[in-house]
């Protein structure tokens, strides 16, 4: 018995190691993908390094410089490479903090949603009958209301502020996780290897988690990099409307509900931080793109 | 086709009757008394409020409550506005028709160039038309529209001076409204100018909100050909020598559109999420800011209607949606 475990186990993570050589291989003849992928991780090191990499402190005001334009314009000020703002805020550092913000709640959310979703659509999909009924109806009156009113009306009720927007967001976002679940766990569950599992003896949870879900992870991960975006993006809107992060927090979103005002006046207030969610949203979405061609066995073939 | 139908339709059922759950316990699970909410800094006596509680129904059982307002419901009663003191759905009626021209003009938008985008570029897949375009799709998918709007009021109502900045039409022009459409409206007044007005009002707030159904539309459309130019009776079609124009418009192009259609139709809750931001935006007198003025406001009637007739309308639409995909797709309708 011994002697055969130990090359399986071998076996196996070189199996995982292949896997992996297998799908940057796939991953990587998309072109944007990788572009979009490291964009990805140095958004990240920026968000990490803030502090090091912020010429200033992003809520300290420059009261003998509001409003500065940018430094290649008449004006501008070298220490203020991309401008202040209507209280003297350096707009590159407050960016910098801007993305700790960003893709924080994008890892806070897709996890809330993603763990929340699985677990619902494991149950949903293993246990079916009424069970899965009434959990798949709870997840179409969700479906059925547009994302960011549900948002927005969720966070009326539990006041505004960035924790509620994330926690509404993520209650928004996860019925897609627990319908692919769901899906998935359906398909795979009258597989062979679950019921060689089941007739092995293994208990309930480790058929859900240990035999299937591994089995469905691949769908799950495209929506979830789907979703990190969305949430970017809700989160960003939310804000904007004066519902997500408060001032002054240098979420992007909230600067830009700040600077609406100026918008005819200083377009460099109006532009950056809405740029700077479009190149992580955009860099999101590249890699995305990539992830769901590299992880979908039925394109790879073609 | 009608037991199709009829099976959709008692599966909407649970769905609505959820909606009604929520919208009604949206109200309750608020922190606070619904009361004092109403009334305000001004606040009540004690004797008042245990009458006006009484009179509003808040001292009966949930359950009982929850009855009375589905019976409300059913009679077209969504309550009235705390801050008009005007019916909600007279509220939303008079205000629908403004989001309802914006969003009509905006699918309109995506469709047009969305289609015939997506098609191009998966017949001259791989060309710089294929990349130029599906590059400009995923940018505009990712785009932050509130944001959009605003580059766009800077460019063509601040740099160039082409289009006003909020609003339908401009103040000079009065007409009283027929259809609520003012494109229509505008025509019919017959006033020299009025049309031109509208449409340049119209203008910036339709390619906002027109963005990310366009990228959408763009993509599937793409993807959805390239499926079917792969099909054996494409290539069927091909070999009897048949010129490309008709394979890919007559052979090719009618179950693209299958899929197409329905992404057409999942829109619509992309395009009211768009039109909170986008009305806001352009302070476009519609149902989008109305719904995020009552969020404001906590004129928690209003918001309690709006998230119904919203939601209600979703799925509505979603549900014709899923009949014409039976109607063009006879596999479905027979399952």
């Amino acid at each position: 018995m011994s002697n055969a475990t130990l090359p399986a186990e071998t076996s196996s993570g070189a199996m995982r190691r292949r896997a992996l050589a297998d799908f940057w291989f796939y991953f990587s003849e998309n072109r944007g993908a990788v572009i979009g992928f490291w964009i990805f991780v140095a958004l990240a090191l920026v968000a990490i390094f803030a502090p090091l990499l912020a010429p200033h402190d992003p809520t300290q005001q420059f009261r003998d410089a509001l409003l500065t334009p940018p430094v290649w314009q008449e004006g501008g000020r070298p220490e203020f490479i991309l401008g202040t703002d209507a209280i003297g805020r350096d707009i590159l550092s407050r960016l910098i903090y801007g993305a700790q913000y960003s893709l924080f709640i994008g890892v806070v959310v897709v996890s809330i949603a993603l763990v929340g979703g699985i677990i619902i659509g494991l149950i949903a999909g293993f246990f079916g009958g009424w069970i899965d009924t009434v959990i798949m109806r709870v997840m179409d009156v969700i479906l059925a209301f547009p994302s960011l009113l549900l948002a927005l009306v969720l966070v009326a009720i539990l006041g505004p502020g960035l924790t509620n927007a994330m926690i509404a967001i993520a209650l928004v976002l996860q019925p897609h996780f627990a319908r692919l679940t769901r899906a998935a766990v359906m398909s795979e569950k009258n597989r062979e290897y679950v019921i060689a599992a089941r007739l092995a003896g293994a208990g309930r949870l480790r058929l859900m988690f240990k035999t299937i879900l591994p089995n469905c992870l691949a769908p799950l991960i495209v929506q979830g990099t789907l979703s990190f975006s969305n949430a970017i993006l809700d989160a960003a809107a939310l804000g904007f409307l004066g519902m997500g992060a408060q001032p002054p927090t240098p979420e992007w979103g909230t600067m830009l509900a700040e600077a609406r005002e100026f918008i005819l006046r200083a377009w460099w207030v109006v532009t950056f931080p809405g740029l700077a969610i479009l190149i992580t949203v955009l860099a999101i979405n590249l890699a995305g793109d990539g992830l769901r061609d590299a992880l979908d066995p039925k394109l790879k073939r073609s | 086709m009608l037991r199709f139908i009829l099976g959709k339709l008692t599966y909407l059922i649970p769905t609505f009757i959820g909606i009604t759950i929520v919208a009604f316990g949206f109200v309750r699970v608020l922190p606070g008394d619904p009361v004092l909410l109403m009334a305000g800094e001004r606040g009540v006596s004690p004797e008042r409020h245990a009458q006006l509680m009484a009179q509003l129904g808040f001292d009966r059982p949930i359950w009982e409550q929850y009855l009375d307002y589905l019976w409300r419901l059913m009679h077209g009663d969504l309550g009235t506005s705390l801050i008009t003191k005007k019916p909600v759905l007279t509220e939303f009626l008079t205000l629908f028709p403004a989001t309802l021209e914006l969003g009509l003009c905006a699918i309109l938008l995506a469709t047009l160039i969305g289609i015939p985008a997506g098609v191009l570029a998966a017949v001259k897949r791989g060309s710089w038309f294929d990349q130029l375009s599906m590059g400009t799709a995923l940018v505009g998918y990712s785009m932050p529209i509130f944001w959009w709007g605003l580059l766009l009021i800077i460019l063509f109502s601040g740099i160039l001076q082409w289009t006003p900045v909020s609003g339908r039409i401009s103040l000079l022009y009065y007409f009283p409204p027929v259809t609520g459409f003012m494109l229509i409206d505008s025509l019919l007044s017959g006033q020299k100018g009025a049309f031109a007005s509208a449409v340049s009002h119209l203008a910036l707030p339709t390619i906002v909100l027109a963005t990310i159904p366009l990228a959408v539309i763009a993509r599937q459309t793409r993807s959805a050909m390239l499926e079917v130019l792969g099909e054996d009776y494409v290539r069927t079609a091909r070999a009897k020598g048949l010129p490309t124009g008709r394979v890919v418009g007559l052979h090719a192009l009618r179950n693209a559109m299958i899929p197409v259609i329905t992404t057409i139709g999942l829109q619509i809750g992309v395009l009211m999420a768009g039109a909170i931001l986008t009305e806001t935006i352009f302070s476009w007198p519609g149902i989008g800011k109305w719904m995020i003025d009552s969020i404001f406001r906590r004129d928690y009637p209003a918001v309690q209607g709006g998230l119904l007739l919203i939601a209600g309308m979703v799925m509505v639409v979603n549900l014709i949606v899923d009949m014409l995909y039976g109607l063009i797709n006879p596999r479905i309708r027979h399952k």
